[in-house]
């Protein structure tokens, strides 16, 4: 019994953790795959919405509020960003991309470290979301991870139907698929640009800040949840949400249960002192290796967009 | 030539102002930039390694680190388990290095553009974790020892020896890179950067190629991570972290990525840069990424266009 709760504990984490993942790889998706940028900074603007949630937070005293608050404010943020910044680097090629937005990391990490201080911030979990609820009888689930879910789970459904139901949706992919034939056609490629980099911040955004009560706010908190999306993007498919939705749960579940349950797994296989120095480094690699070996076999990703 | 020339010439200037740095620092009485600067050569010498592959090949790889941080544990796990002989250290530093660069490079050269610089990165994430996961060895906070490599007839332990130790390798990996570069291995890496459908259909084997470079580069970036091992007697997965892959591109970057001699100048600006920035502001970083940002945008040749304002002799990195 107490095997099965700790399993479906851990196999929920992983659902979450995925969810999560696919609200921040899907703006940088989209960005990678119609404008062709690569945006190192992305971390940031998950960095940025988290702190916007916090601050706001602190001021109205309720979480969706803020979020709801804090969502415009993150949009803004990444529209400026692409203004001021990276609308100068699409005609430029990876390298320079990276370099500026490698730039632009170091800037934006600081600057939050200049107004909100390097010490971690808090964000508490509001009284509604906190506590467990009895998933099945004797298992029991924090309910704010569940509402995480939720969440994760309704803003891909509402992704889904605005990419593939709406006019913009299918702008959007018409742009991921051959740029230059939309703008023929008569689009403001620019403004649809700097749209969709808007939407992709808010949506980082939105996962900085709602994972915010279970980590800490902290500068440069984006980095590494940065390189995860990148793996989740190769993973995926350049371009593809669809790709990045299935490619992120497979990496929170890969990640979350391979570290839960490999180094136990491998005890029994292995000599004790043998296991317990490769199982968690064995754990904390699996995902790269799962990138290794979809690039081996499937080198466009398993869902590649199609490019013009 | 003349632009061949102007670098011969700016090269045995700084290499020269290099040479009589430990001097002059005694004689102010300022030890600190003998070490500082026997730093900014260690990284120098990782700088010029990547611009092998970035600059000449056009391969962008993010996880140079990656062999920095490789390196440096070779040598520290070499040191700590009683192995004190810096021909064998360094011979496994070469060994163990051109065999992981030989793995990565072959599984990532398979694919190229964006899944490259990405898959480079995901292999120094996962030589990340292992160093994380060395329990026995600090994990995250690393190790330190004492002590460093033991060459016959040398005391690297003193700190102008050891200054003037890694200068001759500097000074050796320049000249072997300049070899490269001006062989006909350079001539086709640089083809194929250029365009590498028409170098395959002269008939060479651009992959191979290719390969060579990274190998060759990866295995330059180990020394300097044996060397970083060396001067700190500290290892830590700090060192594999991605923002070191981004310091490193960042060196070239400022050096210009179409010169042999560029990183050099590259990896001693960053760190003039840093020196002079801190001495203002403790949230210096806030003005450099400004500055990083205008350089890719108005100064892509980085440095060393200046030296070079004729037509570069070595055709130049364009943006395509």
């Amino acid at each position: 019994m107490l095997n099965l709760t700790l399993v479906l504990n851990q196999a929920l984490n992983g659902v979450q953790f995925g969810l999560m993942l696919f609200l921040f790889s899907a703006g940088l998706t989209l960005v990678l795959g119609i404008m062709n940028l690569v945006n190192l900074a992305h971390g940031s603007l998950y960095m940025l919405g988290a702190f916007f949630a916090a601050t706001i937070y602190s001021w109205v005293g309720s979480l969706p509020l803020a979020i709801l608050l804090a969502l415009p404010v993150t949009f803004l943020a990444g529209v400026v960003v692409e203004f001021v910044v990276l609308r100068s680097f699409y005609q430029r090629d990876h390298l320079d991309q990276v370099l500026a937005t490698f730039g632009l990391i170091l800037f934006l990490n600081e600057l939050a470290r200049v107004v909100w201080g390097a010490a971690p911030l808090n964000m508490a979990i509001p009284a509604f979301l906190s506590g467990r609820v009895e998933l099945i009888p004797g298992i029991t689930y924090p309910v704010y991870r569940l509402a995480l879910i939720a969440l994760g789970l309704l803003v891909a459904l509402l992704l889904y139907l605005l990419v593939a139901k709406t006019k913009l949706g299918m702008l959007i992919r018409a742009g991921a698929s051959n740029r230059e034939m939309v703008e023929a056609l008569g689009v403001d490629i620019r403004l649809l640009f700097t749209g969709v980099f808007g939407f992709g911040a808010a949506l980082a955004g939105l996962a900085g800040m709602a994972v915010g009560p279970l980590l800490s706010v902290e500068p440069a908190m984006g980095d590494g949840v940065l390189i995860l999306a990148l793996v989740v993007i190769v993973i995926g498919g350049i371009g593809s949400i669809r790709g990045s939705f299935v490619a992120a749960l497979l990496v929170g579940l890969v990640d979350t249960v391979g570290r839960a349950f490999l180094p136990g797994l491998l005890v029994t296989m292995l000599p004790r002192t043998l296991a317990n120095a490769v199982g968690p480094a064995l754990a904390s690699m699996l995902i790269y290796l799962l990138m290794a070996a979809v690039l081996l076999f499937r080198p466009q990703g398993l869902f590649p967009a199609a490019r013009g | 030539m003349k632009a061949l020339t102007s670098e011969a010439v700016l090269r045995t200037i700084v290499m020269a102002a290099l040479a009589i740095v430990p001097v002059a620092a005694l004689a102010v009485h300022q030890p600190f930039y003998i070490e500082m600067m026997t730093r900014v050569m260690i990284y120098a010498i990782a700088a010029l390694s990547l611009n092998l592959i970035v600059g000449f090949g056009g391969m962008v790889s993010f996880g140079h680190a990656a062999f920095l941080g490789l390196g440096a544990y070779v040598v520290g796990l070499a040191m700590v388990n009683g192995l004190t002989d810096g021909f064998a250290q360094f011979g496994l530093v070469i060994v163990i290095c051109a065999a992981f660069a030989l793995i990565v490079g072959a599984l990532s050269l398979r694919t190229g553009g964006l899944p490259f610089i990405m898959i480079t990165l995901a292999f120094a994430q996962l030589l990340y974790f292992v160093g994380v996961a060395l329990r026995q060895y600090g994990g995250d906070d690393g190790f330190t020892f004492r002590g460093r490599s033991i060459f016959p007839g040398l005391d690297l332990k003193d700190g102008v020896t050891f200054f003037y130790f890694v200068w001759v390798l500097l000074a050796l990996c320049l000249a072997l890179m300049y070899r490269i570069v001006g062989s006909r291995f350079g001539t086709a890496l640089r083809g194929i950067r250029s365009n590498e459908r028409r170098i395959r259909a002269l008939g060479l084997p651009s992959y191979r190629y290719k390969l060579a470079a990274f190998v060759i580069a990866g295995t330059m970036c180990g020394i300097a991570g044996g060397l970083l091992a060396n001067f700190a007697q500290f290892v830590s997965p700090a060192y594999i972290h991605w923002s070191v892959s981004g310091d490193l591109l960042v060196m070239v970057l400022i050096g210009g990525f179409s010169s042999v001699f560029g990183p050099v100048v590259g990896a001693i600006v960053y760190r003039l840069l840093e020196e002079i920035l801190s001495g203002y502001t403790e949230h210096w970083q806030i003005i450099l990424g400004p500055i990083l940002i205008l350089i890719v945008l108005f100064a892509r040749k980085g440095l060393m266009d200046i030296f070079a304002r004729r037509p570069a002799s070595v055709p130049g990195v364009g943006h395509g």
